[in-house]
């Protein structure tokens, strides 16, 4: 019998067909298509630019908490193979937090330096934004196979850790952000709990079943 | 995207329908007796000034009948296309989201309507939206900046709140004025979910309810308010920020001291009884310096009292505007 550490043995743990990444890269690729595609035809409402920067940050948001299922995912099902897809979809969580950035610096105020630099400094939210943003910059950078060689396994693992800093703060960023009805940071917030509960070590209990 | 939308407005204004046919216009689609017989009256009143000559557009709304210009009105702005001012509602009774109010306001029933006028006045009574559509109804075109530093120029149609106040005649004690939203679960989808302290609750000092540019709106662009833009009867006050300017009112109340208002509650330092539009106080969590005119892309600066300080700036003497947000 196998224990839950190794999964239930439902899948085969090498498992890592020719299509699968080409399909993630894709169904990371369709929130963009879509939002270029309706502010193409003019149907993101009264104020486009907001609901763009809205939806590029809930999307990132959303990328942030599927590369960060990939890890449990292994570890509840054996599917070891799994992995392969962590960098690609941190990547793509960075790249939805990058163009969110983006539209609020080039859409939103126009690369009006000065009022971007007394937001970061003054307003929480933007603040909190804006260092979720250098945190995913920098795993972003590191995840460069050459880096990550020079970095070496252990340091790389510890900085890439900083990723669970850089949710908080970026779900942060998003209650700081709304004026009464904080529901929906709630739900990105109980869906990261629930991601870093999934990583918690066990309690080392036997199968009793196993016992002589 | 954004210049297809103003060019489909510019068509509009350039179509503008000649008086007599806007007149037949609105005969033809409003058959009602009643209707024509307060047109007749509101021609019959002599005014001096003009009848609105842009035809109104309430894609399929009963148009509004003896709608006067006002000298009140602000002139010289582009107006926010019909579809943009009620797509894009914070009408929090029926969602949070900007889209919700005109998603889910259907359900909500604007006649039959009355308004409860209570508190320190001679005559308490109650006000039926049929006895304010039935006075004589101006358009006034307003600046309407939102807190969240996005604004629209809506042509308005109402009465000044004076006229509908002088009816219940306020004692001197009355030094201020409540403003309550129905607050019914059943047409209200959005208060079922306790995102603020339902009722909907705001408040004016008398002399801003009396001020001249202060309107109880009963319509836009010619019709009557659409149920997401506050039907029957909403407050609009163009010197403050949008919140201020209460929808589907309920009941009026001539009170002795300043209302806790509903975004005061919520948050108290963020949101304040005054609301006056001021680019120099910043919402403590976004600057209030500029904003977003709806329609455009850059964004333009915030005016102080949205523009409207030569009007309304002497109410306000002497008073320390970043203490009385």
């Amino acid at each position: 019998m196998r224990g839950r550490q190794q999964g239930g043995g439902l899948i085969n743990p090498r498992w890592f067909p020719r299509w699968l990444k080409p399909v993630v890269h894709a169904a990371c690729l369709l929130p963009l298509v879509w939002v270029v595609l309706a502010a193409w035809q003019d149907r993101l409402g009264a104020n486009p630019i907001e609901a763009i920067t809205r939806f590029l940050g809930d999307w990132a948001l959303r990328g942030l908490l599927v590369a960060l299922l990939v890890t449990p995912l292994r570890r509840f099902s054996g599917w070891t193979a799994v992995m392969r897809l962590r960098r690609p979809l941190g990547l793509w969580a960075f790249a939805y937090a990058l163009l969110h950035l983006l539209s609020y610096v080039v859409l939103d105020q126009y690369f009006d330096w000065a009022v971007i630099w007394g937001d970061i400094l003054k307003r929480t939210y933007i603040t909190l934004g804006m260092a979720s943003a250098v945190i995913l910059l920098v795993l972003a950078v590191t995840s460069i196979p050459a880096l990550i060689r020079r970095l070496g396994g252990r340091r790389w693992v510890f900085l890439h850790k900083s990723v669970y800093l850089a949710s908080v703060l970026g779900i942060l960023h998003y209650f700081w952000m709304v004026k009464a009805d904080t529901s929906s940071p709630w739900l990105y917030a109980v869906c990261l709990m629930f991601l870093l509960v999934l990583r918690l070590p066990f309690p080392h209990r036997r199968n009793p079943a196993l016992k002589s | 995207m954004l210049i297809r939308s103003l060019a489909r407005w510019m068509e509009r204004e350039s179509a503008v329908t000649p008086y007599d046919d806007y007149l037949n216009r609105r005969t033809f689609l409003q058959g009602t007796a009643g209707v024509i017989a307060g047109g007749a009256l509101a021609l019959g009143s002599g005014r001096a000034q003009a009848a609105v000559s842009r035809p109104a557009d309430g894609e399929g709304l009963a148009v509004l009948p003896g709608v006067q210009e006002s000298p009140l009105s602000t002139s010289g702005e582009t107006l926010t296309p019909y579809k943009d001012a009620t797509s894009y509602n914070n009408y929090y009774e029926f969602g949070t989201d900007k889209g919700d109010p005109v998603r889910y306001a259907a359900s909500l029933k604007p006649r039959p309507w009355t308004i409860t006028v209570d508190g320190a006045c001679a005559k308490p009574g109650v006000l039926d939206v049929e006895t304010l559509l039935g006075m004589p109804l101006e358009e006034r075109i307003y600046r309407l900046r939102c807190v969240e530093a996005w604004s629209m120029v809506i042509p308005w149609v109402g009465v000044s709140l004076k006229a509908v106040i002088d009816r219940f005649q306020p004692l001197s004690s009355a030094r201020f004025i409540r403003f309550e939203t129905l607050n019914d679960p059943v047409q209200m989808p959005g208060v079922r979910r306790a995102v603020l302290d339902w009722p909907y609750v705001e408040g004016l000092r008398m002399d801003e309810a009396v001020h001249p540019l202060t309107i109880l709106a009963v319509g836009l662009y010619g019709s009557v308010l659409p149920n997401q833009n506050g039907a029957p009867a909403r407050l609009v006050v163009p010197w403050k920020y949008g919140f201020k300017s209460i929808k589907s009112i309920v009941r009026i109340s001539f009170v002795e001291t300043a209302p806790l208002t509903s975004w005061a509650k919520a948050g108290p330092t963020e949101y304040g009884f005054y609301a006056n539009v001021n680019p120099a106080v910043d919402h403590p969590r976004w600057s209030q310096a500029r904003e977003r005119r709806i329609g455009e892309f850059r964004r333009r600066e915030t005016l102080p009292f949205n523009g409207y300080g030569e009007q309304v700036a002497d109410l306000y003497k002497g008073m320390d505007l970043a203490k009385f947000y």
